[in-house]
């Protein structure tokens, strides 16, 4: 089966998902990547260094350079012309664009897959995470968008894929990109991060999240997140936010501070390895899947934990 | 403009799901159904459009089982001038109800469809994605704003790591996400008026859609469950665990 997997980046370096995906790639058959953007000579050259990498198609065209659906969508329907399976990380330009494809392709995606059960077999998680689907395609094509934390990341390195032009769709003249926001962070990046110091409601305030999270994370060199309330309490921005609407993480050790545990939030890191949870109220739900758990006010136990590290 | 918003029966996000003991499914007998989220904001942003004297009519669009009207009648008692109910007993899936909105979409002709991000029970985020791909219209997916000026739609979208914002030709597609706004509760008196608002009743055969699943389901587990954990009394017994697990030194 020949597949093709979406790069994710960012105009300069190829970013962590699309190594998981092309790990997933691997398990259908031959890899091939897809390099869509503007000024791009760059990450085609470090995907061609992704072990296992067979052919890397560019599309280096302004009509790309924002990533937007409309015109990436009819480029990879023109490719998978001679392609089996597209695969995407799930990240939100993967979502965004995948089931544009499959829709210009009449096949049904499949989202978020877990594991390859087959050639067209797969475990996906639904209901928030509270129960994991086997379903199998009858479809001709298959497009698979893939959870990152669920497969290990290929090398970067060892691989020698051949660069390979391809012509441009153009601009479908629908949309068009006006601006973007992206928040500033020194720390590690949430979905990528060995260590995860996450915060709640519990934390009240924003200056107590910078207070208190904040430097217990640094002393850590942990990520910082937070749940769906402190990112709505205006505490943190929204990429902090960790659960079924947020991102998804599965760190080695994720602290959960002042989060009671909800399903929602459950759903974005209850597969970390490791587990813990700080709460002053010992019937909280994050207490049923932590592994170590201690109760009491977070005010003094995280400063306590932070000055003693 | 006309907007269409299409609305999902689903299980309540507060109730926990529970996996039937042969493996086919999640047990929906006797649980409470409501409207998915992410669709509560896309009705709540069509009425504040409305609001605005941008939108003349909203039309709320469910498709599946009768009870789906339940739905759909609480839609119209936040604000939705009437409703079409596309009546189905079988499983429908992203792409199936692409094509029927699509077909809506032709009849309706809207200048908008406003659709949640993503249902909270099969969590596919799909939907509004194929339906713009079908129409070939714009798309402003996982919308945290939504401002229509002239022929065109500014949507700020929520992205990994931050914002960004794209600007539509009209008529296009916004999927919502969960800082779009704060629905609205639907009070009494809007309750009973919803009861006497028009609700067509119509079936797939209708629009000549072919919605045959493609996927099978084999099979739907309970996910592996954690081992119970420990508790710890104080900081210096956690520091000791946390050195255990080699997170410091």
């Amino acid at each position: 089966m020949k597949t093709l997997v979406w790069v994710e980046h960012d105009g300069a370096a190829v970013k962590d998902a699309t190594l998981s995906a092309v790990t997933a790639a691997s398990q259908l058959g031959e890899i091939h990547l897809l390099v869509a953007g503007q000024g791009v000579g760059a990450v085609a050259d470090a995907a061609a260094r992704i072990a296992g990498v067979g052919k890397v198609h560019v599309a280096d065209d302004a009509a790309y350079a924002h990533a937007l659906a409309e015109n990436i969508a009819p480029l990879v329907a023109e490719l998978m012309g001679h392609h089996d399976a597209f695969v995407v990380p799930s990240t939100s330009t993967g979502k965004n664009i995948a089931p544009r494809v499959a829709a210009l392709l009449d096949v049904m995606q499949i989202s978020d897959i877990l594991s390859v059960e087959g050639d067209a077999t797969f475990t996906r998680p639904i209901y928030a995470g509270n129960a994991i689907a086997t379903v199998k395609s009858s479809d001709a094509k298959l497009v698979l968008t893939v959870r990152g934390t669920a497969f290990a990341k290929a090398a970067t390195e060892g691989g020698s894929g051949t660069i390979e032009a391809v012509g441009s769709t153009g601009d479908k003249g629908v949309s068009t990109f006006v601006s973007s926001e992206i928040a500033k962070s020194e720390r590690p990046e949430l979905t990528s991060a060995k260590i995860i110091v996450s915060g709640g409601r519990a934390l009240q305030n924003s200056e107590n999240f910078t207070t208190i999270i904040e430097p217990l994370a640094d002393k850590l060199g942990a990520g910082v997140g937070a749940s769906r309330a402190a990112v709505d309490a205006g505490y943190v921005p929204n990429d902090y936010q960790v659960g079924q609407t947020g991102k998804i993480v599965a760190p080695e050790v994720y602290i959960a501070i002042g989060i009671s545990g909800a399903i929602q939030h459950l759903a974005g890191m209850k597969d970390s390895k490791t587990i813990i949870a700080i709460n002053k109220d010992e019937d909280a739900p994050i207490f049923q899947v932590a592994d170590i758990g201690l109760v009491g006010d977070l005010f003094k136990i995280v400063p306590e934990l932070t000055s003693k590290l | 403009m006309k907007i269409l918003v299409p609305v999902k029966r689903v299980l309540d996000y507060n109730v926990k799901p529970r996996v039937k003991a042969d493996g086919t499914g999640i047990d929906l007998a006797n649980v409470k159904m409501s409207m998915n989220p992410f669709d509560e904001i896309a009705v709540e942003e069509a009425i504040r459009l409305k609001e605005k004297g941008v939108a003349t009519e909203i039309v709320a669009i469910s498709i599946g089982e009768q009870k789906a009207q339940e739905t759909l009648r609480t839609a119209l008692a936040m604000g939705a001038d009437r409703a079409i109910l596309i009546v189905t007993e079988d499983r429908v899936e992203p792409l199936g109800v692409a094509k029927l909105l699509k077909a809506i979409a032709d009849e309706e002709q809207p200048g908008l469809i406003i659709l949640g991000k993503q249902a909270i029970d099969d969590d596919n985020n799909q939907t509004g994605q194929m339906l713009a791909a079908m129409t070939g219209w714009g798309q402003g997916t996982f919308a945290s704003a939504v401002e229509v000026a002239g022929d065109t739609v500014k949507v700020t979208r929520e992205i990994d790591g931050g914002a960004e914002t794209v600007e539509l030709k009209l008529p296009a597609i916004v999927t919502t996400d969960l800082r779009l706004n704060e629905p609205r509760y639907a009070s009494l008196p809007n309750i009973m008026k919803a009861k006497a608002k028009p609700m067509a009743q119509k079936t797939a055969a209708d629009y000549g859609v072919d919605i045959a699943p493609r996927l099978t389901t084999v099979k739907v587990e309970e996910p592996a469950k954690r081992s119970a954990g420990v508790k710890v009394a104080d900081v210096d017994e956690l520091i000791g665990k946390l050195k255990t697990l080699g997170v410091v030194a």
